[in-house]
């Protein structure tokens, strides 16, 4: 289990690279499903989730389950914005367009992109892929309210 | 359909079918048309041990299952609808406590359904969280 010493310094410490791995990899829901740390930089931050047998949404596909999707970017929308040197407090809405299924038995890439922060709000784009950032699996768009903003 | 199923058989097949609804732990249950599904506190839905609070993606998720286990009971298809879209509200932190959801099919189309849902832990009135879905009706053949 998690100290939370380090716990704390990921969520609200300045985000170097063990700290961005440890969110990554160390939250119970993260650790669940498999979630691999794969970069950081200004404002950015890049997360995999390899595929496994019991994430797949429809076995007659063997596509992993849209709803890891949904986990995998809003994950990814937090990291971006710990990126960007903001804390995030939670999620306030999430868009996920889901564009094509991914590929059987593929794992899955989500990049997450923090543009704009004011006082109180983060505004993250991300996308999901298989391979090709340019051929995406889904894309999202996000708002989060941050700490120490008014939200 | 050449076959005629009940409304609880097409649950069943669909809770039952899909991996990542065992990999969540959520059941549903069915009071005449009406279907609640249920999300059973466990620790590694957890996204957050400080708070502690229900990973977001976790709400989004089951909501999600929830709009598509709807669909499958009044459409009653072999095969799972696929989402098009979603839009997520969290309006409340997601407590380490179970989660129930009830879905609302504002418009089933021939080729794609509007649903919106909402799931609330202690209180109905209190949502945690909401989702507007469009979803795709599989085509057969």
């Amino acid at each position: 289990m998690v100290k939370p010493p380090d716990f704390i310094t990921a969520m609200t410490g300045r985000l170097d690279e063990q700290a961005a791995r440890h969110m990554v990899t160390r939250t119970p829901q993260t650790e669940a499903l498999g979630f691999q740390f794969v970069s950081i930089s200004e404002a950015r931050g890049a997360i995999r989730v390899p595929w496994r047998a019991d994430l797949v949404g429809d076995p007659e596909t063997g596509v992993i389950a849209s709803g890891v999707v949904t986990t995998l970017l809003d994950h990814v929308c937090g990291l971006s914005i710990r990126a960007a040197n903001a804390v995030p407090q939670g999620t306030l809405d999430l868009r996920i367009d889901y564009m094509r299924p991914a590929r059987p038995q593929a794992d899955l890439i989500a990049d997450g992109h923090c543009y704009k922060l004011t006082r109180t709000i983060a505004f993250v784009r991300a996308l999901a892929h298989d391979g090709d950032p340019d051929d995406p699996v889904a894309t999202a768009q996000a708002a989060f309210a941050l700490i120490g903003g008014g939200a | 359909m050449s076959t005629e199923t009940t409304p609880a058989e097409r649950l069943a097949a669909f809770l039952a079918r899909t991996p990542y609804i065992a990999f969540l732990g959520m059941r549903a249950e069915l009071a005449g048309d009406e279907m609640t599904a249920i999300l059973p506190f466990s620790p590694h839905l957890i996204g957050n041990t400080l708070l502690p609070a229900l990973h977001g993606g976790v709400l989004g998720a089951f909501m999600e299952m929830t709009a598509l286990a709807q669909l499958a009971v009044i459409t009653g298809g072999p095969r799972p609808a696929k989402t098009i879209d979603v839009t997520i509200d969290y309006l409340r932190p997601g407590r380490a406590m179970d989660t129930y959801a009830r879905a609302e099919i504002k418009k089933a189309g021939r080729r794609i359904s509007s649903v919106h849902v909402e799931a609330w832990q202690e209180a109905r009135a209190k949502p945690v969280a909401a989702i507007r879905g469009h979803f795709q009706t599989p085509t057969e053949g």
